[in-house]
């Protein structure tokens, strides 16, 4: 019992670790575009799960909150929009994944290899801020008193949430400002594209749906202007 | 049995059963109330044949529910029909873990840091079920449905959010008991935050589809809207979720903006410290006081149901985007000018004077018809 619960981080991660790329295989297999955004989603869930094993709980909230809650609910309206029930039966790999399979393999190795050395495992300046994981929160607890236990653990990891603050809207305020102007620069780029009208070279390419949804506004249009 | 697993695990578990057995028991009986209270509002009986006063529904609701038929549409997709229900269920459950009862640590079940966040996180993934479900029954007006709740829950979403931003702001914390215990020391948050704690309110409607929001289920567009197709047990899933969630959200409220399980102010009547040195029995007065707060805010639900109009869609999506929204953020610049200043309390005279102007106007004296004009018209 004791063996497992001090092991109690590891066991999790690699019983999640495994739902995640399962899941995330799930996501390109799937035929229906539905299925592949709930395992989509199934991943984003089992990350956030990693997360909150590195202590990192406010990172894991925002994760399903912004992912999980807004950005997969969006998706699933479009594809529920255009309602595609199944992709065409053909083959689902083409020439490109020899070298799609190419790449993936070099950046695991990349990846590998920079947290195989411990560029992560930094002995940074402000050791003093670094995150506390939840093996070290276990192992701080008095052996008597309980009470004393929950004291410690909560200001160890008080500091996370504040810190992530601090980092964001004192240190890099810039960056972040610049980034936030640069989604909503996308934003705009997107509605001014999705809502001009089609040349007339567009037209002739552009597919089926696309056309009739011009066709459709056209005549809303007519009938507006006749009355 | 060693103390770090009774610790994390048996004694929040054992908390969190009792927590659910209350909620759900509250669930049932508010079917009972609302029924109820509609009458009441509409001036007719609502349920009073079984039992006293009707009081036994509660019961014969759920056993209609299990021995009705189960019935499938044949071509519906499998897998994401029983997920629907189901999926709602899940963090609308997972939620009364986060929410203090009463005084920590004995009447909460777990304290998290971020609390909040995690709150708000769980209950945007209930929206799932409703999308899978109207999508899965293969019916227009289910798919309809669980389309329109997907863009009425993404918009009021960010109203949500930040209307607690302001509170997040005077208080400085997510942890819900740091912002309780805040708040027995300073005002209730509702007299600095009058207007979040108004966009919350109606956001709050909105998120559960309760009418004027439940252009999801409006029946006179949608037939049923996403469970059109869905009977017996299933259905109940889905109603289950929403008052679940109805109660979550009232929690919420009663713990950002009113107090939590405290009855008092600036430090005076019975705070924490004072319901702690009773012991136990502060405890369950916590509890009551809490229980009590959150069920004032189920009637008002019901008291909104019975009250407004549906709305039209592109009335809902205006008045989320362009007014919410804009007043949300108007009310954190305001708050933030406030914080900067150093001058929060200033705040509270901006709930007192809003408060006192509605109440001036729902109290002014109305002035006397002459007659009935209705009534002369038929004489004549």
């Amino acid at each position: 019992m004791d063996a497992i619960a001090s092991n109690a981080p590891l066991v999790v991660f690699i019983v999640i670790g495994t739902i995640a790329v399962a899941a995330s295989f799930l996501v390109v297999m799937m035929r229906n575009p539905v299925h592949s955004a709930l395992f989509l989603l199934l991943t984003f869930l089992c990350v956030a799960v990693l997360f909150v094993i590195k202590a990192a709980e406010f990172v894991a909230a925002v994760q399903v909150l912004v992912y999980a809650g807004g950005i997969m609910v969006l998706f699933l309206f479009v594809v529920m929009l255009i309602n595609v029930r199944h992709l065409p039966d053909e083959k689902m790999t083409t020439s490109y994944t020899l070298g799609g399979i190419g790449v993936g393999v070099a950046i695991f190795v990349l990846f590998f290899a920079v947290v195989r050395t411990g560029a992560y495992h930094d002995e940074a300046p402000n050791a003093a801020k670094k995150l506390t994981t939840v093996r070290e929160q276990v192992l701080t607890q008095h052996p008597t008193d309980p009470n004393k236990l929950v004291r410690k653990w909560r200001a160890k990891d008080n500091r996370n949430a504040e810190a992530i603050g601090m980092a964001l809207y004192r240190d890099y305020l810039v960056p972040f400002e610049v980034a936030s102007l640069f989604l909503l620069v996308a934003m705009i780029g997107a509605i001014v594209i999705g809502k001009r009208e089609l040349s007339a070279l567009e037209e002739e390419t552009a597919p089926d749906y696309m056309l009739e949804r011009v066709e459709t506004e056209k005549e809303v249009k007519d009938l507006v202007n006749a009355n | 049995m060693n103390t770090p697993l009774m610790h994390y695990l048996v004694w929040p578990l054992v908390k969190f059963l009792i927590a659910f057995i209350i909620v759900q028991v509250l669930v049932a009986a508010m079917n009972w109330i609302e029924r109820r209270l509609l009458g009441l509002f509409q001036a007719r009986l609502g349920p009073n044949r079984v039992g006293y006063k009707g009081l036994l529904q509660i019961i014969a609701d759920p056993v209609k529910f299990l021995l009705k038929e189960d019935i499938v549409p044949a071509s519906a997709e499998k897998v994401a029909y029983f997920l629907g229900p189901i999926l709602p269920l899940i963090p609308a459950f997972i939620v009364f873990c986060l929410i203090p009862f009463g005084p920590p640590p004995t009447f909460t079940v777990t304290r998290v840091n971020v609390g909040l966040l995690l709150i708000l996180a769980l209950t945007s993934t209930g929206v799932y079920g409703i999308i899978l479900g109207g999508w899965a029954s293969n019916n227009k007006y289910s798919l309809m449905g669980g389309l329109r709740s997907a863009a009425q829950m993404v918009s009021y979403e960010v109203p949500f959010g930040l209307s607690i931003v302001g509170v997040l702001m005077i208080c400085g914390s997510l942890d819900l008991v740091t912002i309780v215990r805040y708040q027995e020391t300073n005002a209730w948050n509702f007299l600095p935050q009058i207007v979040a704690c108004f966009i919350f309110l109606v956001a709050m409607n909105a998120e559960n589809n309760r009418t004027p929001f439940d252009l999801p289920e409006a029946e006179s567009e949608l037939v049923a809207g996403y469970h059109t197709e869905y009977s017996a047990m299933k259905f109940a899933f889905f109603m289950l979720a929403e008052f679940s969630m109805m109660i979550v959200n009232s929690c919420l409220m009663v713990t950002l903006f009113f107090g939590g399980w405290t009855l008092g102010m600036f430090g005076i009547g019975l705070t924490t410290d004072v319901l702690r040195h009773m012991g136990m029995f502060g405890g369950i007065l916590g509890t009551l006081i809490f229980v009590t707060k959150v069920m004032l805010f189920m009637l008002i639900y019901v008291w909104f149901r019975a009250t407004f109009p549906r709305f039209r869609f592109d009335q809902l999506m205006d008045l989320g985007w362009k007014w919410m929204i804009p007043l949300a953020l108007g009310n954190i610049f305001v708050t933030a000018i406030f914080i900067l200043a150093g001058q929060e309390r200033l705040m509270y005279w901006i709930g007192i004077v809003s408060i006192g102007l509605a109440a001036m106007y729902l109290f002014k004296p109305k002035p006397k018809r002459a007659a009935a004009p209705g009534k002369v018209a038929h004489a004549s």
